[in-house]
């Protein structure tokens, strides 16, 4: 009788990784999923934060997918450790600070210890040579295959037959001929294969599952950086810079300005470990300040905050200014005209 | 069989996921596990990942601005 072999795939919730644990599976494989958070995913924030988006269908792109293959799936914090790939990436970064190549071996580094600790055979994911970003490349997936010491336990179900046999191939775990052959940015390969197992309703995630490949996010992080005049972050960092808009006047403090009562009760939250500003006299948004800002620079930001109030037309706006520790006072100041902010204070 | 609680609120998914099935793996089969969270998104995903691992969900609520779901850990290796 032969042995049941075991396989971890690594779940994103896009269509990919769960056509290539699918393909898999169809051969008699035991598979179970893996997922890991880096604090970065796009999955889940967004949606519990902004009010608007209340109104969508939530879940959890990783989840759904497992529900789907019938699969377990071993979801991951990986917060901590993923630091020094953000902050260190050996390959350096895509468009923006999106470090892809790195933190692709990342991944499949931590699944190939996790096979090692629970008996599994071998790692799938669901990567596609030629597909962006730059860690499917041709040049690329072997890079990924020896850095992250997996080797040959790496098995990529969608273009296997463009890369050369791995192990489970040939011991025959699996038939190499029922792999696949898909490449390039079309997604009509998988759109048709999607089709044929019957999975409808899959995740497209514009942009991808990674706020790292996002421009005005990329900014935001790159701005902490210079503000703090080192690289590092802590989750609550890479939270809030998620949420509303972030105005900085000076390089020693910025301004959070919740966009809507969703964000406004997020950061709620926080607010007993910044400054922060409340309009007593109008409607009007709940403002973090972060950083190291003095009297004056409190002044500029209560006018701000009272700018982007409901009495933004008014002559003055009555604000509570609240400080860490529970000293708390008024100030009544004239909103500052929006031609008084310039564009470069907008992160 | 026992009963415990977790605190899982102001955190947002995954991670109150993520507590629940580190504090899961921490119990033997027929403990109930009463699991608080604040992030709406945990009374679709707790359940969902008791489902795809072999727990029983006695109770997904939303009471007070929070989310309670109330788990009985299954048979399982994990």
């Amino acid at each position: 009788m032969s042995t049941q072999r075991k396989a971890v795939a690594l779940i994103s919730g896009g269509l990919d990784s769960m056509l290539a644990a699918k393909v898999i599976m169809e051969q008699g494989i035991h598979v179970e999923g893996i997922n890991f958070f880096t604090g970065f995913c796009v999955e889940g924030h967004t949606h519990a934060i902004r009010k608007r988006d209340r109104a969508r269908p939530k879940r959890n792109n990783a989840l759904w997918v497992a529900e789907q293959l019938g699969i377990k799936l071993h979801i991951i914090d990986v917060i901590e450790e993923y630091k020094q790939v953000v902050l260190n990436p050996r390959h350096g970064y895509g468009q923006n600070l999106n470090p892809c190549l790195d933190c692709k071996g990342f991944m499949v580094a931590r699944a190939y210890e996790w096979i090692r600790e629970h008996g599994f055979d071998f790692i799938i994911t669901g990567e596609v040579m030629g597909q962006r970003p730059m860690s499917q490349r041709r040049d690329t997936l072997p890079v990924i295959q020896k850095e992250s010491g997996a080797g040959d336990l790496l098995l990529r179900p969608l273009c296997a037959k463009h890369l050369p046999p791995t192990l489970p191939e040939r011991e025959g775990w699996v038939d190499r001929d029922k792999l696949l052959d898909f490449s390039g940015r079309s997604r009509k390969p998988q759109m048709a294969l999607a089709a044929k197992y019957g999975f409808e309703d899959y995740a497209q995630p514009a942009g991808g599952c990674c706020f790292l490949t996002d421009a005005a996010y990329s900014a935001k992080l790159a701005d902490l950086w210079r503000a703090r005049g080192r690289r590092d972050y802590d989750l609550d960092d890479i939270m809030l810079l998620k949420v509303g808009r972030h105005i900085r006047p000076a390089p020693h403090f910025k301004l959070i300005v919740g966009r809507e009562e969703g964000e406004n009760n997020f950061l709620e939250g926080y607010r007993k470990r910044f400054p922060h500003l409340r309009c007593v006299s109008h409607p009007g948004p709940l403002v973090l300040v972060d950083g190291e800002p003095g009297a004056a620079d409190l002044e500029l930001a209560a006018r701000i905050a009272a700018r982007y109030s409901q009495g933004r037309t008014a002559p003055a706006v009555t604000l509570e200014l609240n400080l860490p520790g529970g000293e708390s006072r008024e100030l009544t100041v004239a909103p500052l005209p929006p031609a008084e902010i310039p564009e470069d204070w907008h992160v | 069989m026992s009963r415990h609680t977790l605190d899982a609120r102001r955190i947002l998914c995954p991670l109150p996921v993520i507590r629940t099935q580190d504090r899961v793996a921490e119990l033997a089969p027929g403990d109930v596990l009463e699991v608080r969270a604040t992030d709406p998104g945990a009374l679709n995903d707790i359940p969902a990942w008791c489902r795809i691992n072999g727990h029983r969900v006695l109770e997904a609520r939303q009471a007070d601005g929070e989310v309670i779901v109330v788990i009985q850990v299954g048979e399982t290796d994990g």
